[in-house]
């Protein structure tokens, strides 16, 4: 296997690897100022709020150690919920419970956390554990997102959620991860989750990697992912482009999730998305970047999120 | 921020870091390696005579930018008596002198430090042209005068060799009559070299007698050597003959003293002096050496450069200008090559306690003690420790089993196991605590690898820093770091792939069925640009 070969191959899909993602386009066209609104999940909450996009809604935020007491009083009556640190990054540290059992929470992978146990990881969230540069977090509580039923026989334990990466309002790549027994219930690539290409124009899955292989059929569940239609497309793409808008970063990637009765929700932004969804879509990013940056350049970048989306329909289909 | 603007800043501190390197080591000769040394030799002339009640002079000739080598330091030493370094067309002369002498036995000295190099002398002015006419000789010595030289000149075709035909004539053995006539019995070495000298300046022939040293090994009894030289007009320098062999050409490991027809020591008023020469030779650094070149040119450069720097500061700074390699070092492995690490700097740390260690039992150690720190705080995860009071819980275990691993290894003999103690105990600590997040939330594999990349970059980064050659050449040229500061912009902006993400990818390439073409041309809509400038 010759090296050269492969970089001379990668190079001719467009495949973007860590140097360039950062040199060309997360240092160029994400501004440092704008980070908070995507790093911090709470900043990124509100500011969707703020434009009408939907996301699942807030039950609590812990800033304190000693709120976390606090916390069991005022999720008292909540069954499912959500506890993420704000400042986490790929899925780190979040916590899914799905139910209670007296003085224990159950945990999305069925687990029975006890609640000291339940309260040592909400400090740890805390003290910044989970955060991207280990300084002190808050922890935000929040809806669990009731996956739709289109996922169920293709989901373990969990939720899958859809990243759209966005660049200047343009969606340019997208993928459905979809969690496994492995990855825990996370919908976390590193963790084992499957990464499944979605054909922009059309909304459907293409083609599925898990790990390093390519798999057609989900492995906990054995149903096929490929062909798969994902509901509401058309809907996630606008709220895709509006929250590239929302963040003021150029580069940016946005995860959301379907929920069966309240449709896409937003779950968080990131600000240096994109090397696995290029596996996921056996396609590189670069071409349909150069694309986007081509209309830049000749000035002609739209600001009406439909146009952009349409122009994203016609020109980024993953075969 | 235009990329171009990059590569000339680069450019920029590229050259001037290349510059300033070219010019100490082309110019002032600061020396490359580390193990260069010269030659230095310590001389002393001693001027032992019986002072006259009564004013006297002694002048001594003096080395004047001996061709060779360089003279560093003098001193003369002479009590009482004035001295002056007078500077003439034939070199130096040091003259001693006193008004009223005290008729005892006197001893003055002159001590220079000089050491070797490969300069030639300074340029001579041409000699004059010999203007009165040969004196006449009785007979039968101008006969045998004419005889040697008539013989020698069959033999020769310029001055040089003509001087040479004739030191061997003069040197034949058995002696030919006409040499016994004209020096008899006095066969020394300067007895020749006159005598050759004279009959060379009967054919208008410009020459000199010279005198040195051969520098070969310390002796208290070295003496002067005279050598025959002549002026070669065409090519206008002087040639050098041994007047023991004939030999023509510069001697090895000659210090030219005086290349004055007067004589070396010549004493007014004070009966014979007696001359007597001391070598002592030694070996020290290059550096020390064109430190004290630079500091006798310019003492400002040395005073505002490391070199002059207390020892120990010195020896701080060795290390200090190595960790810019180590990062750099792990800048390639982390960047090009994309190895993971725990922390950014944390292996170049780790890299500078191996020094201490050395690498296999630095490794062993590091190991050690980070697995079982990792143990115990698996244990500490159950115990439900918040964050700050667990990586102060895990400090505290590590710095014990630090200590523990010391008196182990002591009671073992294991003499290695003693420099545990030079880890940073910080890093080792936060290396624990990183690690088992790692490992709870990626999975030991996950947790290992890491490990292993950190341990594997501190080993390349310590391998590289413990090379001498480049630890002294960037001490000596700390402005080399500027070169590596362009080398670490431009990577800056290195967009290309990782080494690591070719692995990764490598299956998109080869063995994927769908084959993808740009998006564009199917689309037909926008065709895919020439690629925009990025800014």
């Amino acid at each position: 296997m010759n090296l050269l070969d492969v970089a001379r191959g990668l190079r001719r899909l467009g495949m973007v690897g860590i140097g360039q993602r950062n040199a060309e386009f997360v240092l160029m066209y994400n501004p440092r100022r704008f980070y908070p609104r995507v790093d911090d999940k709470l900043i990124t909450k509100k500011m969707a709020l703020g434009a009408g996009l939907p996301v699942p809604d807030l039950y609590a935020v812990v800033r304190e150690e000693h709120e976390i007491e606090e916390l069991h009083a005022k999720l008292e009556g909540r069954e499912q919920f959500v506890v993420k640190p704000a400042h986490g990054s790929g899925g780190d540290g979040i916590l899914v419970i799905t139910g209670r059992r007296g003085n224990k929470y159950r945990r999305s992978n069925g687990q029975l956390m006890p609640r000291e146990e339940f309260d040592h990881h909400v400090s740890n969230m805390l003290s910044g554990l989970f955060s991207l540069g280990g300084q002190p977090d808050h922890v935000l509580v929040e809806y669990c997102v009731q996956f739709d039923p289109v996922f169920d026989s293709v989901s373990y334990k969990g939720v899958p959620d859809i990243r759209i990466i966005v660049f200047l309002g343009y969606p340019v790549m997208a993928m459905i991860r979809l969690p496994t027994r492995l990855s825990d219930g996370k919908a976390n690539l590193h963790q084992g989750a499957i990464g499944v290409g979605i054909d922009l124009p059309t909304g459907t899955t293409r083609r599925a990697v898990w790990g390093r292989e390519l798999v057609s059929e989900h492995p906990d569940t054995e149903h096929t992912i490929v062909g798969l239609t994902i509901p509401h497309w058309d809907q996630l793409l606008m709220i895709a482009a509006k929250a590239c808008d929302l963040s003021g970063l150029g580069y940016v990637g946005v995860d959301i999730v379907l929920d069966r009765d309240r449709g896409p929700l937003v779950l968080e932004l990131n600000a240096r998305p994109g090397l696995a969804i290029q596996m996921a879509n056996g396609n590189g990013l670069l071409h349909r970047l150069r694309q986007v940056q081509a209309l830049e350049a000749a000035g002609q970048l739209s600001a009406d999120a439909d146009e952009r989306i349409a122009f994203a329909k016609a020109n980024f289909p993953t075969a | 921020m235009k990329k171009t603007q990059l590569y000339v800043l680069a450019a920029v501190f590229a050259v001037l870091g290349l510059g300033a390197f070219l010019y100490k080591w082309q110019v002032l000769r600061f020396p490359v390696k580390p193990v260069a040394q010269t030659e230095v030799w310590e001389l002393q002339a001693r001027v032992e005579f019986n002072a006259r009640r009564g004013p006297h002079t002694i002048s001594l000739q003096l080395p004047d930018d001996p061709p060779g080598f360089v003279v560093l330091d003098e001193t003369l030493v002479s009590r009482r008596y004035g001295e002056n370094i007078e500077r003439s067309r034939d070199g130096r002369t040091v003259q001693w002198t006193i008004r009223r002498g005290n008729g005892s036995e006197q001893a003055l000295y002159y001590r220079a430090t000089v050491y070797r190099d490969d300069h030639a002398g300074s340029a001579e002015p041409e000699p004059r042209l010999i203007a009165q006419p040969a004196p006449l000789y009785d007979e039968p010595f101008a006969t045998a005068r004419t005889t040697l030289v008539e013989n020698a000149r069959e033999v020769s075709v310029d001055a040089a060799s003509l001087g040479a035909a004739i030191v061997r004539a003069i040197n034949a053995d058995p002696a030919t009559p006409e040499v016994e006539l004209l020096i008899g019995n006095e066969r020394s070495a300067e007895a020749r070299a006159l005598l050759a000298q004279s009959l060379l300046r009967d054919q208008r022939v410009r020459t000199r007698v010279v005198h040195g040293l051969e520098l070969t090994r310390a002796r208290t009894d070295i003496e002067l050597l005279p050598f025959v030289q002549v002026y070669e007009s065409d090519a206008g320098e002087w040639q050098t003959i041994d007047p023991r062999t004939g030999h023509i050409g510069w001697p090895d490991d000659f210090f030219l003293w005086s290349r004055s027809d007067s004589p070396v020591i010549d004493a007014d008023g004070v009966g014979r002096p007696l001359l007597e020469f001391t070598v002592q030779g030694s070996l020290a650094s290059s550096l020390d050496t064109a430190r004290e070149r630079l500091e006798s040119k310019n003492k400002d450069l040395v005073a505002y450069s490391l070199l002059g720097l207390p020892l120990q500061a010195q020896g701080v700074y060795r290390i200090l200008l190595m960790v810019p390699i180590a990062a750099f070092i792990m800048l390639l492995l982390r960047n090009l090559v994309g190895v993971k690490t725990f922390g950014t700097f944390m292996p170049v740390l780790v890299a500078l306690s191996f020094r201490e260690t050395t690498l296999i039992a630095g490794i062993v150690l590091f190991t050690l003690v980070v697995s079982l720190g990792l143990l115990l705080r698996f244990y500490l995860e159950k115990l439900r420790l918040l964050l700050v009071p667990r990586l102060t819980a895990v400090l505290i275990l590590v710095v014990l089993l630090m200590a523990l691993v010391s008196v182990v290894s002591n009671k073992l003999g294991v003499e290695a196991g003693l420099s545990v103690a030079l880890f940073p105990m910080i890093i080792m600590t936060m290396t624990i605590e990183r690690m088992s997040v790692t490992w709870e939330e990626r999975g030991g594999a996950a947790a290992v690898r890491e490990g292993a990349g950190s341990l594997l970059v501190a080993a390349v980064a310590y391998l590289v820093m413990s090379w001498n050659r480049l630890e002294h050449l960037i001490f000596v040229f700390p402005e080399l770091l500027l070169v590596l500061f362009a080398a670490t912009l431009l990577i800056g902006r290195y967009s290309g792939y990782r080494l690591a993400e070719l692995f990764r990818f490598r299956a998109l390439v080869h063995d994927d069925p769908i084959v993808s073409r740009p998006a564009g041309e199917s689309a037909g809509a926008v065709t895919p640009a020439t690629p925009p400038a990025s800014s």
